[in-house]
């Protein structure tokens, strides 16, 4: 039967989803399965339902569809929730002796299991293993050698002890017998296992073993979701290599910090979400005047104002791309796939050194929350390379300063990239400032050496754009008519939905793009497409708009908000919609 | 090579601007000359600046500096220091600055006690936006956005690090030199965030907190038995609102700052060209 197994826990908050669906995930990941994640705050219904979903394959999976083969009820309800996708033949996993689940009524078609997973929990040793119990029976349903699940046990609980992790391997183990016991049926699901060694991570952690293979040693941020994962990620690790993590006590102050420790010469970087975005704008003018090189990560959620904190959107473009007073030069970069989460994070630092500019990192709340299978080689650390642009070192300094002998840290060169002296640096003191200043730095208000500095700060960035690859990624297609453009996380998903159109005989060709500013022309291949579609989760089109003003070119646009990330299936259907659509008109 | 730098390496060749007979000019050369006194040289002093006229200190001295945005200085002092704990750091700012705008920041500085030294030109008005009330200023003080007085009372900074846990605490006046540069001097050897108050008058604006005033209300702690290690006392001499006190109100000689208790150490500047040696563990913690 399918190769592919779509899988899910739900329940209430607090009923430990989240670490069961991971321990699920990582005992797929550890069978050489392909693993794709996905947390589901539904948002239909009432408060306090939540979901992790895992799509698994052999295959490469980048993508979660509409379908469910296997569901953990912790609640009557996450059956209602889910009723659109279980389908004939999957099967639900409850507990029949909790008081609410006594009378639930498993669809037809389906495989309902009773397993009293709380009974079978406290003889394994205490009831708190009754998520644990169903992975167990979950093994049993799918033929799943359940070794993989220890090894995923050992590695959850073994800082734990010993013991802890015996009792849930029992408790597993417990209910894996008793699915094989009290029911005979012949499951559909006999899934396949690899020799493969795969690494699953999301794309906050990505994003902080990216910082750190940067060379990254100053972290400082304010809890936000769905951000906070990458302070986490760094707390405890960049120690290690070392540097730093600074909880600081707002979002103006993360900036800043971040900001003095770029000064001292430290390659430094915060992460917020929408509200800390908006705190920080003040201080990207700063950023870019006094030519620090900083790396600013917004993780995208749902806004505006507090909006749906725990929900996906890629609203923040704009904000990103033209917020704050005055003109910013700046380069944003919007990784598409969570381990492009850790390239363009690299990418990130480098850029930001260079040009001595703010560089926004931009991802979302789907890739944050989001953990995905890789092969551990996609994370070289070998490949990493680090340019960290024109420092000048004392022997050096003498060419940067004036008659004078004082240093001139923006002194306009042609590509518009002056020198810049680390701190404790012999003779190169100098004041950096957010006023507009001359070369050494300090204020002006004269004309032309206004004119000068702007052109100059300007001037980095049109070096950039020829000097970078800012290249897209194609696939599908080459040679289609029909055409589809997207940026952020949803690539996964329509390379998905492409399989899905192609095996239908439907060719498109898409585009991703990683790079929002500097951007990839698209006009010459914009024109030549019979329709241009752009895949983005929010309401204006931010993205689509951007392209249409470059491209001069009006754009059809596939735009998701209701708070969900795009669906392979969903992706495939709508467009097809819309390009049968536009044969009719 | 202490003994080489003066306090005039640190003064920059660009004239300050500020208002002849302003306080800020006492306030920085004494300042310069801690500065100097402690041994440090401009190329390893980082002066962080904030926005005010007391702000324009970065341009008008010779070091490392940046002038940042309004209200933010601390922050990023926080940042240089612990980036790069060789440096010196100076944080340098106004009433308005510090108090009103980057209260928030003044009081979890103060908690985290990164060991730098914060000397704010306490004036009690907004100089360089033309003379409005800021927080330190009196309950009566009538200005042009408090034509009655601001009618609340005014900020204390002093209290409000102590109760933040401030470990060490001084009181300064710009014009006595001497007292001044030796308190900063303090402030900066004391192992932790050296907290500064500085009365630096402002002639253009603030006709009631002049030089004949605050001559005539100070008090200075050395000629009283006022023991800075007695947190008690400390507390009563700062919440005595009748008088103004010059020296040192409180420091805790057990203060152990920021970097020590949470293990950092070395110039986080220096980085190796590629991913950091053993970085592939990075991953195999994702097996
Ligand atoms: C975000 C922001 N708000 C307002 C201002 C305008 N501003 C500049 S200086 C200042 C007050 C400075 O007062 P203070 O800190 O007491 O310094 P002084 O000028 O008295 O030395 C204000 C409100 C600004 N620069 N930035
Ligand atoms: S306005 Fe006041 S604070 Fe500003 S320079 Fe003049 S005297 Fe000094």
């Amino acid at each position: 039967m399918p190769e592919d197994l779509n899988w899910a826990i739900g329940g209430e908050a607090g009923d430990g989803i989240d670490s069961t669906g991971k321990i699920f995930a990582q005992a797929l990941s550890r069978a050489g399965r392909h693993v794709f994640t996905s947390k589901d705050f539904a948002s239909r219904i009432r408060g306090g339902y939540t979901a992790y979903k895992i799509r698994s394959s052999v295959d490469r999976v980048e993508s979660v569809v509409d379908r469910l083969d296997i569901l953990v009820a912790l609640t009557e309800r996450t059956i209602e929730e889910n009723m659109d996708e279980l389908h004939d033949g999957s099967v639900i996993i409850y507990d029949g002796e909790r008081t609410e689940m006594a009378d639930v009524e498993v669809p037809e078609g389906m495989i309902g299991l009773d397993v009293p997973l709380k009974s079978l929990a406290e003889d394994a040793g205490g009831a708190i293993m009754q998520n644990t119990v169903a992975l167990g029976a979950a093994c049993e349903a799918t033929n799943f050698p359940i070794e993989n699940l220890d090894s995923a046990l050992d590695k959850k609980f073994g800082s734990k002890g010993e013991s802890i992790v015996e009792n849930n391997k029992e408790a597993a183990r417990l209910g894996q017998e008793y699915v094989q016991e009290e029911y005979d049926y012949d499951f559909d699901y006999d899934i396949d296992t690899t020799d493969n060694d795969y690494v699953l991570l999301n794309g906050d952690e990505a994003i902080g073993m990216g910082a750190i293979a940067a060379g990254c040693r100053f972290y400082s941020g304010y809890p936000i979701t769905p951000a906070t994962d990458v302070m986490e990620y760094l707390m405890g690790r960049i120690q290690q290599y070392g540097g730093t993590v600074v909880q600081a006590e707002d979002e103006l102050s993360a900036i800043n910090m971040a900001l003095g420790a770029a000064r001292a010469g430290a390659r430094s970087m915060t992460a917020t979400s929408g509200p800390g975005i908006d705190l920080m704008t003040e201080t990207f003018g700063l950023v870019a005047q006094s030519e620090t090189p900083l790396v600013i990560c917004d993780v995208m959620r749902s806004g505006p104002s507090t909006g749906m904190p725990t929900k996906q959107e890629q609203g923040d473009l704009n904000m990103t791309l033209y917020g704050g007073h005055g003109e910013i030069p700046r380069f944003v970069v919007a990784p598409t796939t969570i381990s492009e989460c850790f390239h363009k994070t690299i990418e990130a630092f480098n850029l930001a050194e260079k040009y001595q500019t703010p560089v926004f990192l931009v991802s979302d709340l789907a890739m944050a929350v989001t953990e995905q299978t890789f092969e551990p080689e996609e994370f070289d650390m070998d490949e990493v390379e680090i340019d960290r642009g024109k420092v000048v070192d004392e022997d050096e300094i003498e060419a940067w300063t004036d008659e004078k002998g004082r240093f001139q840290p923006h002194f306009p060169t042609a590509d518009g990239i002056s020198p810049r002296a680390f701190p404790g640096t012999k003779d190169g003191a100098h004041m950096s400032t957010g006023l507009e200043h001359n070369a050494l730095g300090r204020r002006t208000e004269d004309t032309d050496i206004r004119v000068e500095q702007v052109d100059k700060r300007n001037q980095k960035v049109k070096t950039a754009e020829e000097e970078e690859d800012w290249s897209p990624r194609t696939f599908g297609d080459e040679d289609a008519d029909d055409l589809v453009i997207t940026w952020g996380s949803n690539e996964g998903a329509l390379r998905e939905a492409n399989q899905f159109l192609s095996d239908e005989g439907i060719s498109v060709k898409f585009i991703s793009v990683p790079y929002i500013f500097p951007r990839p022309d698209l006009t010459e291949e914009i024109e030549a497409a019979d329709n241009a579609i752009v895949v983005e989760c929010n309401e204006t089109g931010q993205f689509a708009n951007v392209l249409e003003h470059d491209s001069l070119t009006r754009l059809d646009r596939i735009n998701k908000y209701t708070g969900v990330r795009f669906k392979a299936d969903e992706l495939a259907d709508e467009i097809k919609q819309q390009l049968s659509q536009e044969v009719q008109a | 090579m202490s003994s080489e730098i003066r306090f005039t390496d640190f003064k920059s060749d660009k004239q300050p601007t500020w208002c002849p007979g302003c306080g800020d000019f006492g306030t920085m050369n004494g300042m310069m000359k801690a500065l100097a006194e402690t041994g440090n040289s401009p190329d390893d002093t980082f002066v962080v600046a904030g926005i005010g006229c007391s702000g324009k200190i970065g341009t008008f001295m010779h070091s490392y500096a940046i002038h940042g945005v309004h209200g933010r200085a601390l922050p990023v002092g926080t940042g240089v220091k612990l980036a790069n704990p060789d440096l010196e750091v100076m944080v340098a700012g106004g009433d308005g600055d510090g108090y009103s705008i980057g209260a928030g920041h003044f009081i979890h500085a103060v908690r985290r006690n990164v060991d730098m030294t914060y000397c704010v030109m306490d004036n009690r008005i907004y100089g360089l936006t033309k003379g409005q009330a800021s927080p330190t200023s009196r309950e009566d003080f009538e200005t042009s956005t408090t034509p009655e007085g601001p009618k609340q009372p005014p900020v204390n900074p002093l209290a409000l690090a102590l109760s933040a846990g401030g470990t060490f605490i001084a009181q300064s006046f710009s014009t006595d030199a001497q007292r001044h540069a030796e308190l900063v001097q303090k402030a900066i050897e004391h192992d932790g965030f050296g907290f500064v108050n500085v009365f630096s008058p402002c002639v253009t604006f603030n006709d009631v907190d002049t030089y004949d005033y605050f001559r005539d209300a100070i008090v200075d702690l050395d000629e009283t038995d006022h023991d800075p290690t007695d947190r008690d006392a400390a507390k009563e001499k700062i919440l005595d609102a009748d008088k103004e006190y010059q020296g040192i109100l409180y420091q805790d000689e057990n203060s152990v700052p920021y970097s020590e208790l949470h293990g950092i150490e070395g110039n986080m500047a220096e980085i190796p060209d590629g991913a950091p040696e053993g970085a592939m563990d990075l991953v195999r913690e994702f097996y």
